[in-house]
């Protein structure tokens, strides 16, 4: 089974790989941003040009999983070669397997551009240790978008798999804190930042990227919207599978 | 004979459709079965059923004596994605190591792509190729595992004469070393080519399972329409419709049917002779065969 899951995880990078603009995509926004907004004003200050490549790192991995995902899940179920693949002798699971470790990839991937910026032009720390811990904190904060974009590929068309996920991005990236850190947000953002899944994953990064302690509550709704995501994301991998191949 | 595959009753309905209608259909080892009709007849739903994309609503599919749905079982077939669908960005190379990936026993990219004399184009890309390969990969890809058992859907639909030679050549060589096929097609010609056996499906029916000689003769059969009352005994009907007072009559000799007609005296008007489709000449034939054993 392992050689299997690696054989549909080959097959799936190789189709990245070879489209390139999928990867750069995700990467490139935050890299572009961290010097626009982040260089200019705190690139020599180690703290804060650290919290926000860790805000950035996130945008980008975030991007990934919910734009990715989504995208790429509706794609396999419109293409005539999606189904071909259920009568190869293996379950559904390798290339499911292989959908989730090709975009976990591309996560990481699209955390590059912004450490390679925040090297260049700012005094962020870069010790090996503390950027994998950033990566981590970033893949761990950007699940519940996995699940949000699972769960869109499986319900909507690619169209309108790529257009709602677009709509939903933004917004939770800048509720999170993480286009404008929460010492700047308007009050009313600040108010309502705790309750959405992107300032968990914030509090995480930065946790990891200065070790200021992480706001509880805003730990607990990630969490929450996890399991929510998760349940709605295994409600319409069932209701796919049921119109698909039943 | 072994039985690779059998569906016994098997029914399937998407939604108040019913695409296939309590089937049943037996492909004994090396065997090269025909699955002949039109769209929409159930050809595509009993292919399902067989690889395991689909379950039936009731009735039985079994699949190298076992269940279609185990992928276990799978490791014996080998099927065609449609060539639309094959990954673009791939190399041929590559989605042929993909799939055979999943075998125990594949049988080599070299051989397999030299068999459909696609041994040149290991490295190039999918989205370069032309329909025509495209086409000869998708059915190559179907062999990949070194299978028992192949289904065919439509595979040289779209094809010129010399590349449907080429696949018919492949299909033939592995049928030659003792593989079994089934393969659909709406174009007699090609079943003709290619199976000893038909079994022509029509509105989720098996309307016919034999030979291809017997079913030629049927495809090559005229409908005599005309009204009349009662008739004599007349030759080589094959089978009688009613619909009010017009009269069809299904032959494969329209002329001496009607010399007959005129001989027995019998009264009749509005004569049309035409050809049957494939489809109209089975379900007049059905329904005779229905009325007498009534």
């Amino acid at each position: 089974m392992p050689s299997l899951v690696l054989a549909h995880t080959r097959y799936q990078v190789i189709e990245q790989i070879r489209v390139p603009i999928g990867l750069l995509a995700s990467g490139l926004f935050p890299a572009i941003a961290m010097l626009a907004f982040a260089v200019p004003f705190v690139g020599d200050d180690p703290v804060a040009s650290t919290l926000s490549m860790g805000s950035m790192m996130l945008v980008g991995a975030m991007s990934a999983a919910l734009m990715g995902l989504s995208i790429s899940v509706a794609m396999d179920r419109e293409q005539p070669f999606n189904p071909y693949l259920r009568t190869l002798p293996a379950g559904p699971f390798p290339h499911f397997a292989g959908r989730i470790l090709t975009t976990t990839a591309l996560m990481v991937v699209s955390t590059l551009p912004v450490i390679l910026v925040a090297g260049l032009f700012t005094e962020a720390d870069l010790a090996p240790a503390r950027l994998a811990a950033i990566v981590g904190a970033a893949l761990a904060g950007s699940l519940p978008f996995m699940l949000i974009g699972l769960f869109l590929g499986l319900v909507l068309p690619s169209k309108a798999a790529i257009a709602v996920s677009q709509i939903l991005f933004f917004p939770f990236a800048i509720m999170g804190g993480l286009m404008l850190p929460p010492q700047v947000m308007p009050a009313f953002l600040n108010a309502i930042s705790p309750y959405v899944p992107s300032r968990g994953g914030g509090e995480l990064v930065w946790w990891a990227g200065t070790g200021a302690a992480p706001d509880t509550l805003a730990l607990v709704v990630l969490a929450g919207w996890t399991v929510v995501a998760g349940a709605a994301a295994a409600w319409a991998y069932r209701r796919d599978e049921g119109r698909r191949f039943t | 004979m072994t039985v690779l595959a059998r569906t016994v009753e098997a029914t399937r309905r998407y939604g108040d459709v019913v695409a296939l209608d309590r089937v049943s259909v037996e492909i004994r080892a090396g065997e090269l079965v025909g699955l002949l009709g039109p769209n929409g007849a159930g050809k595509s739903t009993l292919m399902n059923l067989f690889v395991g994309l689909r379950r039936p609503s009731s009735g039985t599919v079994e699949l190298l004596g076992g269940s279609p749905s185990d992928p276990a079982v799978r490791r014996g077939i080998g099927v065609t994605p449609q060539e639309t669908g094959l990954p673009e960005v791939l190399r041929v190379g590559e989605v042929v190591d993909f799939v055979s990936s999943h075998f125990p026993k594949p049988v080599g990219k070299a051989e397999l792509l030299d068999r459909f004399g696609l041994g040149e184009l290991v490295k190039r890309q999918i989205g370069g190729l032309s329909g025509g390969q495209k086409r000869r990969l998708a059915v190559a890809l179907a062999f990949a595992g070194d299978p028992r058992l192949v289904f065919l859907d439509e595979p040289t639909t779209g094809l010129d004469v010399e590349a449907r030679r080429t696949l018919w050549d492949g299909i033939r060589a592995f049928h030659e070393g003792g593989g079994t096929i089934l393969l659909t097609s709406h174009y007699l010609e090609e079943i003709e080519a290619l199976a000893e056996r038909v079994v022509v499906v029509g509105h989720g029916r098996v309307l016919a399972d034999d030979t291809v000689a017997a079913v030629r003769d049927v495809v090559g059969a005229r409908r005599v329409s005309f009204d009349a009352g009662e008739l004599p005994e007349l030759p080589g009907v094959a089978g009688v419709q009613r619909e009010g007072g017009r009269v069809h009559l299904v032959t494969s000799d329209p002329d001496r049917l009607v010399v007959e007609l005129v001989r027995s005296g019998t009264p009749f008007s509005g004569l049309e002779i035409r050809p049957t489709s494939l489809e109209e000449a089975f379900l007049t034939i059905t329904a005779a065969k229905e009325h007498a054993h009534a």
